[in-house]
This record gives C-alpha cells, structure tokens and sequence, in this order.
C-alpha cells in the first residue's frame, strides 16, 4: 500500500484546492496569476510524472506504468497549453474569471485518474471528474446562447453517455464478480466461453467512451459543443480529454478485455471506418472553422482507433504516437483560431482568413504548416502519425482498413487544402488584428514541432514503443 | 416466504435486473422522446443512474460482495454533482433563450 506512487495526483489535487482558495480571497480579480500558477502546477505535476516509479497502488484501483506516463504527460501538456491559449482570449472576451484555469486543472485531474485507472470504479470516477467541469467550460461564456447552448448539449449527451458506460459497468461486475482489471483479466483468460452477460456490458463500456472520444456513431454532440464553446476551451476538448479517453479504451480493451479481442475487435474496426468516413466527408461543406475541425478530429479519431483495431504491438505504437503528434498540430491550428480578431470581435468563418497571407504572413505560414500536416502530406509530422498506422494495418492484414484510411485522407485533404486556398489565393478580407505574444509562441513551438518532427522522430517513437510495450506485456 | 400460501415466489436476481433494464429503457427514451421540457430529460438521466445503482445493489448482495455497494455510494454521489451542474446549465440557458423547449435548442446545426 504505498500511496506515494499516486503523488502526481495527489499534488495535482493539492494545487486545485489551494489555487481555488487563491483565486476567492482577494477583492480584485485574479484571472492571470491563477492562470499562471495552474500551468505550473502542470508542468510540477508532468515533472512528477516522469520521476514516478512503476507498479499499483491505493488498493489495486490506480496503475502507473510506462503507458500511463506517456498519456499523462500528452494530457498535461495540452493542458497547459489549453491554458496559455485562454489568457488572451478570455481577457478580451470578458471571461477572465479565476475559476476556468481551476476547472481545467481538476479536468487535468480527472484525466489523470483515468489514466492511471486499474478498476473500473477508478474508471468511473476518473471520467466524471474530467466531465463535469468540461460540461461547465463549456458553458463558460454564460451570456452568449450559443455557449450556455454548447454546454446544455453537451451535459445531456455527456450523461446518457455515462450512464451507458456505467450501465455496462455494472453488467460487466456482476457477471465477472470483481471490479479490478488485473482481477478481470484472470476470470476472462481461464473461462471457457465468457457470459452474454459481459459481453453487452463490454459494448456498453465501449459506447461510452466512444462518446468521450466523439467517434460515430457517437459524434453527434461534436460540431454543435465545438462551434458553440469560447474558442480555447474547444482547443481544450479536441486535445487533452481525447488523449485521456483514448488511453482508457485502449487499457480497458487490451488489459481486463484482452482475451475478448474477437469480440470488440469488430466495434472498433466499425467504429474507426464510419469516423474516417464521416470526419472526411463531412467537413467539406462547412464554412465555420470551428465546425471544420471538429469532424476534422472526428476523422483523426478514427485514424488513431485504426491502431486499436489492429491490435498488434505495431497497431498500439502507432496509435500512441499519433495522438501525440495530433495533440500538438491540432492545439497549434487552435492557437490560430483564438488569435482570429477582426476589429476587437473574434470571427471564425473560413472566408475570414481571405488574404491572410498579405497581412499576417506568419500566422498564414503556420496555419499551412498545420493544414498540410493535418492532410498528411510529407514531410510534415502529420505524414509520419498517418504513416505508421496504416503500416500497422498492412501488416495486421488489415488492408481493407489501411485503403480507406489512404482514400478518406485524400479526400480531407480538400478541405484543409481549401483553408491555405483562402489564406494565399484570395482577396483580403480586412486585417487581422495581431496575435498576442502569447499566442504567437503556442504557433512557432507547435509550428515548428510539426515542420521539423520528421528530422528527429526516433525519442517518440521509441517512448511510445516502450508506452506500448508496458501494455501488451 | 409466503406464509401457508401456494403461490409461494422468491424475488431473484433475475427480477431486480428486470426492473433495471426496464428504468434504462424508459431512462433513455426518456431523452430520446422527449420534445417538451429540458428538466424531463434530467429526470431520465436520473432514472438511467438509478437503474444503474439498483443493478450494483442487487449484484452486490447475489455475490455476497460488497464492492458492488461501495460503487453505489459512489455513483450516488456523483449523480447529486451531475444534477447539480446540470440545473445550473439549464438556468444559465433559460437567462439566454426564454425557454427550456427541447425543441428551441437547435441554433447550433449544419
């Protein structure tokens, strides 16, 4: 019982609850210094991370392993970088309210539960705790309808979600009399046949995080939370909680479920068809850029579940890496998003970025950059992430998938080529008003990531090699 | 059980999971049906979290494990946050709009 292996956590917790007290104790508003002292309190926690030794702890119910760090490190970082994307924007928005850095720590938080989760009550605790304050962000802008719109939406297709998951929950622990993966992970290997029982209670498990993920058929709270949310808090939602939610499926599929691959092997292979299918073709016709980059992760989701389908060592390295890679370039397209000001007002409809590149070369050039990447075209990050799980389904056999995977990119590509179109091919719209300093390094450093990834891709992808290793054993 | 009687019947497992899987139907089509009021929804979310607890409670004790219950308490704990928040977001909401009509709730689509 050595409760110090959940450190991070704990000093994680510890930090929310003093910077909360921080932030109601003086008269005057106290946005920036919270917001500050929350994205140190990430990086102290990602450095704790690192530092964390391996093995189980707090009862069998929390897990740290070489997957788990890699995860918890991807969800940090995009939180904080979540964070520095919202200084500027809520301030000019009238939202710089100390309490959204302390409700992204505490998602931070729950993310990290569910990282770590080793029993599927962790698992559920882990995932209302990032739910519910991702349900409040979302309505942060309380005097906009479309935002308090965005939040009512997304909480009541949150909790039918949970309640799926819990629903399966409960079927899987009574059929299986035991709560604990390691636990489950024995009953499934030495049964001879599983019951119909657990089995309805994986599927319903498997909804439920698909809903988190925002896979079809799933999706559908995605656009409308997307479009309707302030900006950075979208940024937040396509990054951090998907990197979480992601790293759940994958260690409740390969580690209490592993023995039934037959059995869900099929739903993710489903479900990783129809979000490329639907992330590709479904973005074509919009015209709001916050709109276009949630199916646009409805498609990169479906792309990084291709890695679980397979199932191979190969298959879990690739979705590892991809995720990590996406992270980056999807926080970095953000990062252009929030800095999108004309006037004072935000704007976010494609035909607002007409001409950028004669007024703001930089931001367009960045925004190419991540545009190309997100199409996968070489030599870009994006092209590497693409490449290794298509490799991973060629040699499961896969081919089926590896070829729409290869075809839906080709048609994605049309929209995120028709972005850098406007930027470079069409008359300007009126000036962009500059992007805050702030914003401008979140785009170089993540810009910069995605041009230069393919020189030095071996330290990822041998991190995620190991990350894959701990999980398959 | 029943005293003397010839109907005699033993409520089971199989009866509690019955009645649960009969809460998460109406739970969900509950939202799914729905075309009046924000607050019914809530109140089907409610009712799937209840069905969800009755299954816990009935497993728990059919396996003599009390693991099943300790997750209840749980669950009923955060049910009482999720409500919590949700009223809040629907208050936030009705200041905006005027209205809780699910029907009303559509400016965000295409």
């Amino acid at each position: 019982m050595s409760w110090t292996l959940a450190l991070p956590e704990l000093v994680l917790a510890c930090s929310g609850l003093v910077l909360l007290l921080a932030g109601v104790i003086p008269k005057q508003e106290t946005f920036f210094p919270i917001t500050m002292g929350a994205i140190g309190a990430l990086l102290v926690t990602a450095v704790l991370v690192l530092g964390q030794g391996e093995g189980t702890a707090l009862g069998g119910h929390y897990v740290a392993d070489a997957f788990s760090g890699f995860m918890k490190i991807l969800a940090l970082g995009a939180a904080a970088l979540g964070l520095l994307l919202s200084i500027d924007f809520n301030e000019k928005e009238g939202l710089g309210r100390f309490e959204f850095p302390v409700l992204v720590l505490f998602a931070s938080l729950g993310a990290m539960v569910m990282i770590s989760a080793n029993d599927l009550m962790a698992l559920y605790l882990g995932l209302e705790l990032l739910s519910l304050p991702l349900y409040v962000i979302a309505a942060f802008n309380r005097d906009n309808a479309r935002s308090s719109e965005a939040g009512l939406k997304y909480f009541v297709l949150g909790a039918l979600a949970s309640g799926l998951l819990l629903y399966g929950t409960t079927l899987v622990y009574g059929f299986a009399g035991t709560t604990n993966f390691d636990r489950l992970a024995d009953a499934f290997s030495a049964a001879q046949g599983v019951s119909a029982g657990v089995i309805v209670g994986v599927v319903f498990v498997i909804a439920g995080l698909a809903f988190k993920v925002s896979a079809v058929p799933f999706h559908m709270w995605t656009p409308d939370v997307y479009e309707g949310a302030p900006t950075p808090v979208t940024a937040y939602f396509a990054s951090a909680p998907k990197v979480a939610a992601i790293a759940l499926l994958t260690r409740v599929l390969l580690g209490p479920f592993g023995d039934l691959a037959a059995q869900w092997q099929q739903v993710i292979l489903l479900i990783s068809f129809g979000s490329m299918i639907l992330g590709s073709f479904a973005a074509i016709g919009q015209i709001n850029l916050k709109r276009l980059m949630a199916y646009s992760s409805i498609g990169h989701v479906g792309y990084a579940l291709m890695g679980l389908a397979v199932g191979s060592d190969t298959g879990l390295r690739g979705l590892l890496f991809y995720m990590a890679i996406y992270v980056f370039m999807n926080v970095g397209a953000f990062a252009v998003l929030v800095a999108m000001r004309r006037q004072g007002r935000a704007v976010e409809q494609v035909e607002d970025l007409a001409g950028l590149a004669r007024t703001d070369l930089g931001m367009a050039l960045w925004m190419a950059a991540f545009m190309f990447s997100m199409a996968g075209i070489p030599p870009l990050a994006g092209f590497f992430s693409k490449l290794y799980v298509f490799l991973a389904a060629v040699q499961g056999g896969f081919w089926t998938l590896a070829v729409v995977g290869v075809l839906t990119s080709v048609v994605s590509a049309y929209y995120y080529l028709r972005v850098v179109k406007v930027m470079f091919f069409d008359q300007p719209a009126g000036a962009l008003d500059r992007a805050p300093a702030s914003l401008t390094i979140v785009m170089a450093g993540t810009g910069l990531f995605t041009l230069l990834f393919g020189l030095f891709p071996a330290p990822l992808l041998a991190a995620a090699q190991a990350a894959a290793a701990a999980l398959l054993g | 059980m029943a005293m003397g009687g010839t109907t005699e019947m033993t409520i089971g497992l199989a009866h509690y999971l019955t009645v649960s899987a009969i809460l998460l139907v109406l739970g969900i089509f509950g939202i799914f049906l729905n075309r009046k009021n924000v607050i019914v929804i809530l109140m089907s979310v409610e009712l799937i979290l209840l069905s969800v607890n009755l299954n816990f409670v009935a497993f728990s004790s059919w396996l003599n494990d009390l693991n099943g219950q300790v997750f209840a308490m749980f669950v009923l704990t955060v049910a009482a946050a999720e409500a919590a928040i949700g009223l809040a977001i629907v208050v936030i909401y009705f200041r905006n709009r005027g209205s809780i009509e699910v029907e009303d709730i559509s400016t965000l689509k295409g």
